[in-house]
């Protein structure tokens, strides 16, 4: 059975994962009602449950292994978070509640594949070995990317909503080209599929049967716009108009992320184009850290979904199947507290850009204008320093 | 034969087919660019050349166009997309100004953006709204992008390669109404570099600058002049960015007096940019201020006043007085 048949015939049932925030709109309660149930293979109390579609076999080093990424990267976000509070970061955008899909989808790719994130995808940076302090330069403010995208198959953050799927798209596209069997990967969120560019890219990769995988983030949140406001009907329903198989899973779920991102992976891997999987989960943080939660959501959704957290879940999972034992998590207690020191010191000792980095980069080949103003830049700013002499 | 006699669109098909030839990563991308080789007929018999892998029909789309166009460049292709009429662009600005020309700072320099967007620009064959506008100030005034205009046939040739060699993202911007006009192609000539103006006529009492159509117009006007007695050196500028500004410096301290002609709005436009630096490097060079003569800060024209729009003979040779009286 295909995934796409699988989707269309869970339509009925609401699962536990599906609790939307109440909407006036007579439309929208409708499409609640039909809310279809999602992929899961681990209940939030951690017990394991089988799919007919998706299964998955890890052992208990690997299952180990996904539950210390998840750890690591709320270390690393909470560290993030702090370093914002003071003073040391701009601004930052928490992945908190997200460590499953994250984890989960990132964990499916192969080395050989290629990510197309936003500005949220913390956990997918770490599982592709980028150094998580590079991901802090942006929000320093000292560059506004500043890592190689092709030292790890990990694209800059992306901070136009959408724009990247695009760019999945057509990196994609010069995959099949090649006869590569790799795939690519393009994570957005729920407010970015109003998105005109992700409309596109869900055109552009069904016409050429591009090997994407478009994996969306629903965290209920755009800012303060619920997902009510971006769509009339689930989000993972939108690929079939554009001819590709969606799927919603549970984004708690770090087992089911992973199993359901591979499957979908394989598909573009066997030249059968692109998958839309939508990760339902929750965004348990403020949208940046400029952003104040309190003033559209209510406390008791937050506290529902604590209940769902990813990573209880799968410590809960672990514990009950005897597959870590207190040695391990207290060494994960101490790796998280190394890496968050780590990133903090990184952070502080982040040396603030040369002045003529305005000038570096702007052109390839360069450009008689920026050749010309920094001449004059160098000049103003060596006026001051024989001013001192 | 390395010489020969081309339309100005016939000139940028060679030049596409002669890219396609050399580097196996180049595409052209773009709305009805395959069968029926473009509405302009520039990409004509280059999907029958080679092939739809390389000759890529796409959605009627434009930020799908040039967004994925610019994962194609991630992945190593050179793409050259067709925008079918320059007031089509702009549901792709936000692709071409926001990712397209900042990627390449964004990641310190690791990677290129090898993207070549053709434009076919401006006014004079009574089109419809859309289809006569020149939107190039809006791309110049973006770092990160470059932005030329050939006037000829033999610089549709060349640039449209060098564009294509480019590191940079480049904005190819076609005079449409020029695609009929022929020139000599010498295909195996040196040309000159992408980003030099060229004088494309000598003269000694004051530069009249221009590219694209303009070109034609000023050369025309430099000739009527001349039956006056007055002499007029024509610049044709061939980029809006960078924009050549030591070719212009070097004419203006000949002739004293400068007078920058080109379709797009003179409000904001490049002629401002250009008047504002020559004044600059020229100041105690200039016998009159620089004039500019163009479009209108009014919405491009109905068909039917496109010619009252447009800077003619007559608007150029008006300038020329008014420069040559102070």
């Amino acid at each position: 059975m295909t995934v796409e048949s699988t989707a269309a015939r869970k339509t009925t049932r609401r699962s536990s994962g599906a609790k939307r925030t109440a909407s006036a709109s007579a439309g929208a309660k409708k499409s609640q009602t039909s809310e279809p149930e999602l992929v899961q293979l681990l209940t939030p109390e951690g017990e394991r449950v089988q799919h007919p579609e998706y299964d998955i076999d890890l052992s208990a080093d690997e299952l180990r292994g996904l539950y210390r990424d998840m750890v690591l990267t709320r270390r690393f976000d909470a560290e993030a978070t702090s370093l914002q509070r003071q003073g040391e970061l701009g601004l930052w955008a928490s992945l908190l509640g997200q460590e499953a899909a994250q984890i989960g989808s990132a964990r499916a790719l192969r080395d050989d594949d290629y990510v197309f994130p936003t500005y949220r995808e913390h956990g997918v940076a770490w599982c592709r070995g980028v150094d998580p302090a590079n991901l802090l330069g942006m929000f320093r403010g000292v560059n506004h990317g500043g890592w190689d995208p092709n030292s790890n198959n990990f694209h800059l953050y992306t901070i136009v909503i959408g724009s990247q799927t695009l760019h999945a798209t057509g990196y994609a596209m010069g995959v099949a080209k090649d006869g590569a069997d790799s795939a690519v990967i393009a994570y957005f969120g729920d407010g970015a599929s109003s998105q005109g560019d992700v409309a596109e890219s869900f055109t552009f990769s069904a016409v050429y049967n591009a090997p994407v995988v478009f994996f969306c983030q629903n965290n209920q949140w755009a800012i303060s716009e619920p997902t009510e406001k971006q769509t009339r009907v689930p989000l993972y329903q939108r690929a079939q108009g554009f001819g590709f198989p969606g799927v919603r899973v549970d984004g708690n779920d770090v087992l089911a992320c992973l199993a359901v991102t591979r499957s979908a992976l394989e598909r573009a891997r066997r030249g059968e184009g692109p998958t839309l999987v939508e990760a339902f989960t929750y965004r348990m943080g403020a949208h940046t850290t400029s952003d104040d939660p309190t003033k559209y959501r209510a406390d008791e959704e937050r506290e529902a979904w604590e209940a769902k957290d990813p990573i209880l879940r799968l410590k809960a999972y672990l514990e009950r199947e005897g597959n870590a034992d207190a040695a391990f998590f207290e060494e994960l207690e101490a790796e998280s507290e190394a890496l968050g020191k780590r990133v903090r010191e990184a952070v502080r000792s982040m040396p603030d850009p040369d002045h003529m980095a305005i000038f570096e980069n702007v052109y390839a080949d360069g450009h008689a204008l920026v050749d010309e103003e920094r001449a004059q830049f160098a000049a103003y700013q060596a006026s001051f320093a024989e001013e001192g002499n | 034969m390395a010489v020969q006699k081309l339309p100005l669109a016939k000139a940028l098909n060679e030049s596409l087919r002669k890219a396609l030839e050399t580097d196996p990563k180049v595409l052209i991308m773009g709305e009805d660019v395959g069968k029926l080789g473009g509405v302009f007929r520039v990409t004509d018999g280059l999907q029958k050349d080679f092939g739809e892998d390389r000759v890529i029909d796409t959605p009627l789309a434009e930020s799908g166009i040039v967004g994925t166009a610019i994962g194609l460049a991630l992945r190593g292709y050179r793409p050259v997309v067709e925008i079918q009429f320059d007031g089509f662009v702009f549901p792709a600005y936000d692709q071409i100004v926001t990712q397209l020309a900042k990627m390449h700072a964004r990641a310190l320099g690791k990677i290129k953006l090898p993207v070549v967007i053709r434009i076919p620009y401006g006014g004079g064959i009574g089109a419809v709204e859309h289809h006569s506008e020149s939107p190039e100030a809006l791309f110049a005034h973006v770092a990160g992008l470059k932005v030329v205009s050939p006037s000829n046939s033999s610089d549709a040739y060349w640039m449209l390669q060098q564009a294509i060699q480019s590191d940079d993202p480049v904005i190819f911007f076609e005079p449409k109404r020029r695609y009929w006009d022929k020139g000599e192609v010498d295909t195996e000539a040196i040309p000159g570099e992408l980003h030099k103006a060229r004088v494309a006529r000598e003269g000694s009492d004051l530069t009249l600058a221009a590219y694209g159509p303009m070109v034609k117009v000023c050369l025309e006007a430099a000739a009527a002049a001349q039956e006056e007695g007055k002499s007029v050196e024509v610049l044709d500028l061939r980029s809006m960015s960078p924009i050549d500004f030591d070719a212009i410096q070097t004419s203006v301290e000949k002739t004293r007096r400068l007078v920058v002609v080109h379709e797009a709005p003179v409000f904001y436009g490049s002629g401002a940019e250009i008047a504002a630096r020559i004044t600059e490097r020229c100041f105690y060079h200039l016998e009159a201020p620089v004039l500019r003569v163009g479009g209108y800060h009014a919405p491009y024209p109905p068909a039917r006043l496109e010619e009252e729009y447009l800077p003619g003979l007559d608007r150029v040779l008006d300038a020329v007085d008014r420069s040559l009286a102070y």
